[in-house]
């Protein structure tokens, strides 16, 4: 058993492009979930309009980094604005229904040959990362040390990708401590009363879904950079793993969403090269290495239910909240 | 009847520890439904709601005096919580149109009234559960710069006015004795303690009108009374006040007028003293026929009796 091999390749998540790209999407959901109680079901819709738009304008149209940036962020604008216009108004669970749905539609509309020659169809898009690695400023080389060390590109794609986390954190925490935030919170609490004394709830509403979603949308583009751009990864399960995330690290909170996409990344790579070795080894003789592949989710699925049953608050969530959950 | 209503009357019915005084000269006029008012802030005119079949609020006009205390009352079913809906923006009426302070307020939400000075309470307290009580009192701040997504971004252009508001809900907390409990989640405060939150935040905005619905619901008669101090205090610093209230002995002792309600219509209006007497009113709380046997709904039938017995026996 090769326990150091185990180590190093789950150490390896710890800090992977992945791993900021879920830390992103889920600090996007708690903008929607834990601090405005908007029910967003669709954050993969949001992450495919990200690395498609990102893909898109580089390969179809030949824009350079920033250029496909902005198409990116404007189409999950456009998106937000779809969505919640009719859906703001009404009852929370009803933008979860729509959301969800919204989200199929996108990745169907990538997935269809309709559009193959632009979206690739089912075969996806690559050979998109040329303009990215020529804004890399580190010289050939490697760059770190035992399980982070890194070529130059998927060092400069990690400064990134965690700088632009980082950012992103910083600008969450910094919003939800001053006024506006206050409003946010409070429309979680109750729409009604905020409305009653003078803060117009739906646009308050629209400024949180479209945040967001912009989040979930550069965390789609950063999730893209490491592979290529392909629809299945977008689907709903891509959404449930980073709710699964926000609850393991606490639902409205800054540094919750980050440390557990570390966690739940740490984890998945952790059991998958366990078992993987394991069944190598016949310590597993009922299981056959496909079946082995399977099951890390059913144990990263148990270790998130002890979370949730032994710390519903998330790791790093409030525990006198709990006393008031409704 | 005296023996009996002698029996049937509570305990002690809360009274406020201040003598209320009493605005008069209100209206124009006889003392009618729809009258016209010397001073009048808030408007209405052919208000109507229907919901299916059921027409909840029909309201043909009906003004509100500026700087008093105005009771809606009627029994329950009357309408009085869909005309506030209606009157606050929260609920959108099938036709009429209704002014406030001389502004039409047909079709404007709910938001842009309550802007306009005109903040409303709720029959079930909303308090802000997982918000401190502080930061429930300073949602209640009008204009405030820090409340615009870029803006917030950039604390200095906020922080002055933080502190302001900051200083200001400090100030209403202690004069609502809740400013011990101003680092506390909402959630962990009494019912009658969110009542009087309500009130307090209501208050941060600095209103020309405040409108309560049913501010004793649930309150035990120790709050009760502060809660009744609390209304006197906002007239006297120069606010109208129309409330929503059941509690007969409330509105014969705070209010300074009184409408009464009944299936949608306004049937009487007056000085508490003088309308209690009014036979539409006695009709609406008994029912047109409540001298023959219906032999059902007895028990809504003996609520509204005890209610007008206790009004009756308040007057002697």
């Amino acid at each position: 058993m090769d326990w150091g091999a185990i180590f190093g390749n789950a150490a390896v998540e710890l800090i992977s492009p992945t791993t900021a790209a879920y830390a992103l999407a889920a600090l996007g959901l708690a903008v929607h979930f834990g601090y405005t109680g908007l029910l967003n079901f669709g954050q993969a819709g949001f992450m495919a309009l990200g690395a498609y738009g990102y893909a898109i304008s580089i390969l179809t149209f030949g824009f350079p980094v920033w250029g496909a940036f902005l198409v990116g962020v404007g189409a999950s604008v456009i998106f937000a604005l779809i969505l919640g216009i009719p859906t703001l108004r009404l009852r929370a669970d009803y933008l979860a229904i729509v959301t969800i749905a919204a989200a199929e539609i996108v990745r169907l509309l990538f997935t269809t040959n309709t559009f193959a020659s632009v979206t690739g169809s089912a075969n996806g898009l690559s050979g998109y990362k040329n303009e990215f690695a020529a804004l890399n400023p580190l010289a050939e080389g490697s760059y770190g040390f035992g399980p982070f060390e890194n070529n130059a590109y998927d060092t400069w794609l990690r400064i990134v990708a965690w700088s632009i986390v980082i950012l992103a954190a910083l600008f969450v925490w910094q919003i939800m401590r001053s006024p506006w935030g206050r409003v946010i919170k409070g429309i979680r609490e109750d729409e009604d009363a905020v409305r009653a004394l003078g803060k117009n709830v739906y646009a308050y509403k629209m400024q949180s879904l479209i945040f967001g979603g912009v989040l979930g949308t550069i965390a789609g583009m950063i999730f893209a950079l490491p592979r290529a751009v392909v629809p299945s990864n977008y689907q709903t399960t891509l959404t449930f793993f980073i709710y699964a995330i926000l609850l393991l690290g606490g639902a409205a909170t800054v540094l919750g969403p980050i440390i557990g996409s570390m966690i739940f990344w740490v984890l998945l790579s952790f059991f998958s090269g366990f078992i993987a070795r394991a069944v190598e080894a016949g310590w597993l003789p009922f299981m056959t290495s496909i079946q082995g592949g399977q099951l890390r989710f059913i144990l990263v699925g148990v270790a998130i239910m002890l979370i949730v049953i032994f710390r519903p608050q998330g790791i790093f969530g409030n525990k006198k909240e709990l006393a008031f959950v409704r | 009847m005296s023996d009996n209503a002698v029996s049937a009357a509570p305990l002690e019915p809360p009274v406020p520890t201040q003598k209320p005084i009493k605005t008069t000269g209100l209206h124009i006029g006889e003392a009618e439904p729809g009258c016209r008012k010397v001073d009048p802030i808030l408007i209405a005119d052919g208000v109507r709601r229907t919901f299916g079949g059921l027409t909840a609020v029909d309201v043909d006009h009906v003004e509100v005096p500026r700087g008093a205390i105005t009771a809606l009352i009627g029994p329950n079913g009357a309408g009085k919580t869909t005309l506030f809906n209606l009157l606050t923006g929260f609920d959108k009426p099938d036709a009429g149109k209704w002014t406030f302070d001389g502004r039409s307020l047909a079709g404007v939400p709910a938001y842009r009234v309550a802007r306009m000075g005109q903040i409303r309470t709720f029959q079930l307290t909303k308090a802000l559960g997982l918000l401190t009580v502080m930061d429930n009192m300073l949602l209640g701040a009008k204009g405030q710069t820090g409340e615009n997504m870029f803006r917030a971004l950039m604390p200095f252009l906020w922080r002055n006015q933080e502190e302001e508001n900051r200083a200001k809900a400090l100030d209403l907390l202690t004069r609502f004795k809740l400013d011990t409990k101003k680092d506390d989640y909402a959630a962990s405060l009494s019912g009658g303690q969110r009542k009087l939150l309500e009130m307090a935040r209501a208050l941060m905005s600095d209103p020309t009108l405040v409108m309560l619905d049913e501010p004793m619901a649930g309150v035990n008669p120790a709050l009760t009374q502060s809660l009744l101090d609390h209304i006197l205090n906002l007239k006297s610093e120069g606010m109208t006040v129309l409330f929503v209230e059941h509690d007969m002995h409330m509105v014969r002792h705070i209010a300074d007028w009184v409408i009464v309600m009944a299936e949608g219509h306004v049937v009487a209006e007056g000085d508490p003293h003088e309308v209690m007497r009014n036979p539409a009113v006695i009709d609406a709380y008994l029912g047109q026929h409540h001298d023959e046997d219906l032999g059902e709904d007895q028990s809504a039938e003996a609520e509204n009796v005890s209610a007008i017995k206790e009004l009756l026996d308040d007057e002697r």
